[in-house]
């Protein structure tokens, strides 16, 4: 359990995360503010897994909005690899500065080598340039089930020591540990390693409740009101088993829609012509329309 | 034996002792909890602030769960390894609820706490406050309505082995289901009824009733783990994961947690052989593009571009008994079906009772799943005869009529629990279908140790065949990875 590179606790106490995240724009529950909490004391990468949409993403931004640091973020999909993820040598550059050499004698080879090998040669991934950072930092490793399982290798490497091998410049320690979010959408299960390393948070649709206030806070210029049947009716609709039930964004689509179209009550009409922003494949939509009567 | 003793103890060990005790049950539920897991619970303990209830279980919720699907059982365990004490809120609130639990619950209580619990007005007293709380949706106000509830109304007999509380005595004094027409009623104030308002109204109704229904059962097994020890209440009251429900035993609350836990199996499924599709992508190489790339690097080839590889394109076959003694397991198989089809264009489905139809057409890309299984039971010809299974026939007729739709490149899937009633089980024939796929596999839904019991003729058929023991999700996402 080597946690070597120190950094102080971003936040006091679980209710300093909620007030913080929520300035930033994000309303988190118990769950999450806990998780996020023991996440900071700990020192340990945050697992968030969940359907798409309900706010995994988000909350890793707003993590660093309230923390004040800067967001690094390394998107995973299949073919990610190292050179993609951690650092890569700039090739091209190297071989101009080997041709650009080869006139003049005085230079040798092992200053070549040397030189080649440098700072001004390396490219630096997202995974090396968190690691390097000595300003307050948040990792965002996103959709990691989209990576291929030999990334989870090197995951496991980086992030339980927080330092990397460069055999032709030595070790790269972190001087500052960033705080590490890795979000999920669960088309693959991650090896057992990796996710006991991690706080495990399973984010899902909100309560009603928060839900609600969500909508107020994102699009505020929506009647409470309106907000409230809204939120029910994205509720009915989950309910339904459709193939993608509507996340929170697309809530948030809707109260927007709403307000540009002016319109103050959803009703059968209201929501047929808009049914479109929630739903998005023709055999959910004939479903609900079927379920919820609206012809 | 109250929680907030243990909490408070002062002997050294106690409280690890008695998380020890709580990551044991977890794991007895079949949570797989490892020792690192279980030093990460005891840290957490350190962190968190003991006294919120809530921040104890989302925290240890964190270290010990690793799939979404585990949270259920978990909460239930929960509660019973750290209950709310019965006096609510009485000192500091060790029984976690947050700070308002104090005046709203001495204000529930009060009008609630009447003398003669046996009162039938006591119920209707009850039926009353409950309409309001339902009205409201006010989730922590219901818990504590519950609590109140299976104190008055949940009590049965004493009996020498001590106190016992119902949930059905409550629920019975209660009816809350007779209050759907009230609470609609309330629900929609501007008469619209009919149509969406209502459809949505139905759904809130129906979300507060399983919210109530559950605290009461909670309650009721916080005051049984009170009464009679909690490691017999934890025996019985954590229902199995759901990927480890039978396929053949489950109930219809089951099956819809079924069938989301069986989406995300099909989809990976999907993204695991368009994966393996993919693997090894980089074919010949591709010495016109490496050359062109290469001048780029003053002729230099750095960076080699390759062709890519002839993808071969999985060809399925799905041959799934229909019959009513397998219904639950070829709903799931049928899922199944329906995701391949909606990656990849070479799988025919094909289902059978005592005669074989294709009905590949029903699962059109973007179909509904539901929907298909019903209009297979009602438009496709699977019945020939009795509607009993027989498996010889189905075999024959398929052979006979798609004659070419297993060949060398086809995989070919038989789904059934290989019941023949009795009839010719058709061996040959399914061993020639084998011999011409380029690989073929039986999914059982029964326990290994029934096949060729009775009727099944699953032992003979595992002859000619591999024949893969499938009675539950966990066990087909198993066998996903192996195909």
């Amino acid at each position: 359990m080597a946690r070597p590179p120190t950094q102080f606790p971003q936040f006091s106490s679980v209710g300093d995360v909620e007030k913080r995240l929520s300035e930033a724009g994000y309303l988190p529950d118990a769950q999450i503010s806990t998780t996020v909490f023991l996440a900071d004391r700990l020192g340990k990468p945050l697992l968030v897994e969940g359907p798409a949409g309900t706010g995994k993403t988000e909350l890793a931004k707003a993590l660093a909005t309230a923390t004040g640091s800067e967001l690094i973020r390394l998107q995973c999909y299949e073919g990610l690899d190292e050179a993609r993820a951690l650092y890569e040598w700039n090739y091209k550059k190297q071989l101009l500065r080997i041709q650009a050499s080869q006139g003049t004698d005085g230079a040798d080879w092992n200053t070549v080598h040397d030189d080649i090998f440098g700072e001004e040669f390396l490219l630096a991934r997202p995974l090396l340039t968190a690691i390097r950072r000595t300003e307050p930092t948040v990792l965002l490793i996103d959709e990691t089930d989209k990576a291929d399982v030999e990334v989870e290798g090197l995951l496991l490497e980086v992030l339980s020591d927080f330092q990397v091998t460069i055999p032709e410049l030595g070790t790269v320690t972190a001087t500052r540990r960033p705080m590490v979010v890795l979000t999920s959408n669960a088309t693959r299960e991650l090896s057992e390693a990796l996710k006991r390393r991690c706080l495990y948070l399973a984010l899902d649709y909100p309560s009603a409740e928060r839900e609600r206030e969500i909508v107020l806070s994102r699009v505020p210029d929506l009647a409470p009101g309106l907000a409230e049947q809204l939120v029910r009716t994205v509720r009915a609709l989950r309910a339904l088993e459709l193939k993608k039930s509507p996340s929170i964004s697309e809530t948030l689509d809707w109260a927007q829609t709403l307000l540009e179209l002016g319109l103050d009550t959803l009703d059968e009409s209201a929501m047929r012509s808009t049914l479109g922003v929630v739903l998005k494949h023709a055999s959910d939509q004939v479903r609900a329309a079927a379920e919820l009567r609206l012809n | 034996m109250s929680a907030p003793a243990r909490f408070s103890s002062t002997e050294p060990g106690g409280l690890t002792g008695h998380l020890d005790g709580f990551v044991r049950a977890v794991r007895e539920a079949g949570i797989p909890v490892g020792i690192s897991q279980a030093v990460d619970a005891a840290e957490i303990l350190t962190v968190v602030d003991l006294l919120d209830r809530e921040q104890l279980r989302h925290g240890l919720a964190a270290v010990l769960l690793q799939r979404a699907a585990q949270r259920p059982t978990y909460d239930v365990l929960f509660d019973l390894w750290w209950p709310l004490s019965d006096r609510p809120a009485a000192g500091g609130d060790e029984d976690g609820e947050d700070g308002e639990d104090r005046e709203d619950g001495a204000a529930g209580e009060s009008t609630l706490d009447l003398p003669g619990a046996d009162d039938p007005d006591l119920a209707e007293l009850m039926r009353a406050r409950l309409l309001q709380l339902l009205l409201d949706g006010d989730d922590e106000a219901l818990r504590r309505f519950a609590r109140a509830a299976v104190e008055l109304l949940g009590r049965a007999q004493p009996s020498p082995s001590g106190q016992s509380f119902f949930s059905y005595r409550v629920l019975r004094a209660l009816s809350p289901d007779t209050l759907v027409s009230q609470l609609l009623a309330g629900l929609l104030a501007e008469g619209d009824r009919g149509g969406l308002a209502e459809q949505v109204a139905r759904q809130t109704v129906k979300e507060r009733l399983a919210a109530l229904r559950a605290a009461i059962e909670a309650e009721v097994r916080r005051r049984t783990a009170a009464e009679k020890g909690r490691d017999k209440v934890a025996k019985n009251a954590v229902r199995p994961l759901v990927d480890q429900v039978d396929f053949l035993r489950a109930q219809s609350s089951d099956l819809a947690e079924l069938r989301r836990a069986v989406a995300p199996l099909a989809r990976r499924l999907a993204v695991r052989l368009s994966a393996r599709r993919r693997l090894g992508r980089e074919g010949r190489l591709d010495f016109r593009k490496t050359v062109r790339a290469s001048l780029g690097t003053g002729g230099v080839p750095v960076i080699t571009h390759h062709r890519p590889r002839k993808v071969h394109k999985p060809e399925l076959v799905v041959l799934c008994d229909v019959s009513g003694s397998v219904a639950g397991f070829s709903h799931f198989t049928l899922m199944l079906t329906q995701a391949l089809r909606e990656h990849f264009t070479g799988v025919r489905a094909f289902a059978f009772v005592d005669t074989t139809d294709e009905v590949t057409r029903f699962f059109r890309p973007g179909a509904d799943v539901v929907d298909a299984v019903s209009r297979i039971g009602r438009e496709a010809d699977v019945v020939g005869f009795d509607g009993h299974s027989d498996y010889g026939t189905a075999f024959e007729v398929f052979a006979d009529r798609w004659a070419s739709a297993v060949g060398p490149k086809t995989s070919l899937l038989i789904l059934g629990d290989g019941r023949t009633n009795y009839r010719p089980p058709g061996i040959p024939v399914l061993a020639d279908l084998v011999r011409r796929s380029r690989s073929a596999h039986w999914l059982n839904p029964e326990p290994r140790r029934l096949w060729g019991s009775g009727d099944s003729a699953a032992d003979r058929y595992g002859e000619a065949i591999d024949m893969v023991e499938c009675r539950n999700a966990a066990q087909l996402a198993d066998f996903v990875t192996t195909l």
